[in-house]
């Protein structure tokens, strides 16, 4: 009898046993015969794709393994469509320069794009006139359509998919942060949760979700963030008369920017307006000719039908873009108003300076997660982001009043800009970056 | 193996003392800019410090500084120029090093904690063994620049230096003798499987593996460590037998010299806490012309003498060319297998020759003679 139930409580011990370490260490439950990744970028827009592509084409990661999350399905562009899609990024020489170093570059030039020159700006409210233009032949930067750089990014991933992997369709319901450094027993990597209930684990988790980042939430990073009563409109506008299509106008109404960018040379321009009691910005491109006098827009016989689209803008800007085995890229840890151009440029300066400093490290045999070099990122960006983003906000509110104090100062300042060449030259390089 | 004292028990009083202050002063340390705040909270919460306790110390230290003296002279009396190197009566650990480095078994991979300078110190030793190590081979797999190696971390501690070597793709085999080195070494690796599998760690001193491990090591890694053991001499024997003719061995260490002593030991371990009292000996320290005269007299060639300096403010480390407190040596095996005892063979030689020359010379006697 005494035997029997030792025999028993001997039989019921082990899985006792069992079940505490499950329970206690459920965490460990996918985890054991999982492949630890080295990088899992979380979001597959412009700036993951990007920035997972060029992980894998990184000399230095050739041994590590590497994942993107994506919780949409898998865009692919069949035969280029005739007609001109209305969300379009304008792609400054550093970020072309990012493209063109894994190869995205050649497919985006093979597709469409459409390069301009000269830019010139002017003041609703006054005679102010500012005109940027590269002396040399060099474009100040281009106009591509935002699924062109997607599908040429989607092909380069292709390429290299035996380093890494891409999940579609995957959104990541939830995150666990490891502990400041090795206590007994607690993994020390993060551990994803998907929607189908897997976990993966990663030394370092790159959030590149959008402005309204999960991971930036679940991390509980700050983010300081205001909405413009401002939504932008973009359409594609057909153009009156024939003209050689390479310079951007922008032009600073009360109401909010209006801009026109040169599409094509078939008189296609993409016309982004603000108007109406809802401010409303727009972008347009327009090509003048080698006299620097003040130029005309061109008139504009129609618009695309269906091509018109809007959305809202705001400001926003994350208080760390570090945290232990984390670190925020593109529109997770800033957003800007498109009035500048930078927003996309901006991300892909993040994936420059992110992965130099990845670099060093996988070469230097240094834990990925690491915040030591993390925080040199984070000083490298931030630094350069604050700048951009407070400009970028400090003009959209001077352009905003018609107060005759406020644009007489602004019609001195852009006159003054104007009349001094190295502070342009200097503003274009900024920018250029 | 750090440096021991009688004061092991204080010591993890103060260590206690001194950890929850100085974390919440170190974990905010990466993003202070004011090197000023930094100081001034160090000096700040020494100043707290019950000046009894601090006195106690200074006695116990000179205390053990003369016992200390007194080992190491019955020591050389016992050592004979050419020792079996086979011989497990004589060790190069230090036991007394030993107890101190228990206490501190778990604290390894605090990246902000009593170990952040080790952590910093990687930024300069990793590219220096690796460099050096690629300038003998003739191209490396990209990605992994040191696969193929076999890598012998000496008094590895934590894993601090061993987890980046094999991260670059080398095999490593890493030996502490303190048991909870090893354990808290083991733990941290056994959670990524890369690591798992190309890492290897033993507590054993070199002596016990010298036998079985004779010239399979490409590198031998001996960091901060050789200003820890007893017998210097014997230790750098043990490395040249493990290694490969041909193969490197990187040491990193502390001068001996007034400035060592000051900023090292008073400044670094009294004042400022940067490294735990008690960790260093000074008398233990080696200056890199006495390193250099035993790395050449046991067949190793010295390649590289580089200076390095630590700024606490910031944390960091750099290359200098002032060796007089951290330096690091890169020596080289040569590939001519070289006899143990030379000293023997110039001996026997000149005796062989002193016969040539007495034949010859009975010779020439004799023909003059005729």
């Amino acid at each position: 009898m005494a035997a029997r139930l030792a025999r028993i409580r001997w039989g019921t011990a082990p899985a006792a046993a069992r079940r505490g370490p499950l329970v206690s260490c459920r965490r460990w439950a996918g985890a054991s015969s999982d492949t630890v990744y080295d990088v899992v970028v979380s979001g597959g827009g412009l700036v993951g794709a990007a920035m997972a592509c060029a992980l894998g084409y990184d000399i230095h990661f050739c041994d590590k393994k590497i994942l993107l999350l994506e919780a949409g399905p898998k865009k692919v562009l069949g035969k280029l469509p005739e007609t001109y899609s209305n969300r379009v990024s304008s792609i400054s020489p550093g970020s072309a320069t990012l493209l063109s170093s894994f190869g995205a570059w050649d497919h985006i030039c093979n597709m469409r794009y459409r390069a301009f020159r000269r830019m010139q700006v002017w003041d609703a409210c006054s005679e102010a006139l500012i005109m940027f233009d590269k002396d040399n032949l060099d474009d100040m930067g281009c106009i591509v359509e935002n699924n062109v750089i997607m599908h040429a990014l989607t092909k380069q991933l292709e390429a290299v998919s035996d380093r890494v992997t891409v999940l579609y369709k995957s959104k990541a319901v939830s995150y666990t942060w490891p502990y400041p450094f090795s206590m007994a027993d607690s993994s020390p990597w993060v551990h994803i949760t998907l929607g189908d209930g897997s976990i993966l684990q990663t030394k370092l988790l790159i959030g590149a979700d959008g402005h309204n980042s999960g991971v930036r939430q679940a991390a509980g990073i700050q983010n300081v963030s205001w909405n413009y009563d401002q939504s932008a409109v973009v359409a594609t506008l057909h153009l009156s008369e024939a003209t050689e299509n390479n310079v951007a106008w922008q032009r600073f109404l009360p109401s909010g920017p209006i801009a026109l960018l040169p599409w094509s040379d078939a008189n296609h321009t993409d016309f982004i307006d603000s108007a109406g009691s809802m401010l409303q910005y727009a972008v347009a491109f327009l090509k003048p000719t080698k006299i620097s006098a003040r130029q005309l827009p061109p008139s504009v016989a129609r618009v695309d039908a269906k091509s018109r689209i809007l959305f809202p803008l705001g400001l926003g800007h994350a208080a760390e873009y570090v945290r232990p085995r984390l670190a925020l890229i593109g529109d997770a840890a800033h957003r800007v108003h498109p009035l500048a151009g930078q927003g996309a440029n901006m991300g892909f300066g993040d994936i420059s300076s992110l992965l130099h400093h990845l670099r060093t490290a996988a070469f230097n045999g240094k834990d990925l997660g690491s915040m030591s070099h993390l925080t040199a990122y984070e000083t490298d960006r931030q630094r350069h982001n604050t700048a951009l983003l407070a400009a970028t906000d400090l003009l959209k509110r001077l352009y905003s009043t018609s107060a005759a104090p406020l644009v007489l100062l602004r019609t001195w300042g852009l006159q003054a800009t104007n009349a001094v060449s190295p502070l342009k030259e200097q503003i274009m390089a900024f920018a250029s970056k | 193996m750090w440096g021991g004292r009688k004061l092991s028990s204080s010591g993890s009083r103060f260590l206690g003392a001194h950890r929850s202050p100085f974390r919440g002063t170190q974990a905010d340390c990466p993003r202070l800019t004011t090197s000023a705040a930094y100081s001034k909270n160090q000096l700040s919460w020494t100043l707290q410090i019950k000046p009894s306790v601090f006195s106690e110390y200074r006695s116990m230290c000179f205390k053990s500084y003369s016992m200390t003296f007194a080992c190491l002279n019955r020591m050389k009396s016992y050592s004979l120029p050419w020792t079996r190197p086979y011989s497990t009566s004589r060790t190069t650990v230090d036991s007394s090093e030993v107890k101190t480095f228990l206490a501190l078994a778990h604290r390894w991979w605090d990246e902000q904690g009593v170990y952040a300078p080790l952590h910093s110190m990687n930024d300069l030793r990793v590219p220096f063994i690796r460099d050096n190590l690629l300038k003998t081979v003739a191209d490396h797999q990209p990605g992994k620049p040191l696969s193929g190696m076999k890598i012998l971390d000496v008094g590895c501690g934590g894993g601090l230096l061993t987890e980046p070597l094999g991260r670059l793709g080398a095999s490593v085999i890493g030996i502490d003798p303190v048991d909870e080195n090893i354990k808290t070494a083991q733990h941290h690796k056994s959670f990524d499987p890369v690591l798992d599998k190309r890492i290897e760690y033993r507590a054993c001193s070199l002596e016990k593996i010298v036998e079985e491990t004779a010239e399979t090591f490409d590198a031998v890694v001996a960091s901060e460590v050789v200003e820890h053991v007893i017998d210097l001499e014997m230790f750098i024997q043990c490395c040249c037998q493990v290694l490969k003719p041909g193969g490197s061995l990187f040491i990193t260490t502390i001068n001996k010299t007034q400035l060592s002593y000051a900023l090292g030991i008073v400044f670094s371990e009294q004042i400022a806490g940067i490294v735990p009292k008690g960790t260093h000996t000074w008398e233990k320290f080696v200056s890199p012309e006495k390193l250099e005269s035993i790395l050449e007299s046991n067949g190793l060639s010295v390649q590289t003498v580089a200076g390095m300096l630590y700024n606490p403010f910031s944390g960091y480390w750099h290359w200098s060319k002032n060796t007089s407190l951290n330096y690091a040596a890169h020596a080289v095996k040569s590939s001519i297998q070289e006899h143990p005892a030379p000293a023997e063979f110039a001996l026997k030689e000149e005796t062989e020759e002193v016969r040539i020359e007495t034949s010859t010379n009975s010779g020439v006697h004799e023909e003059l003679k005729k």
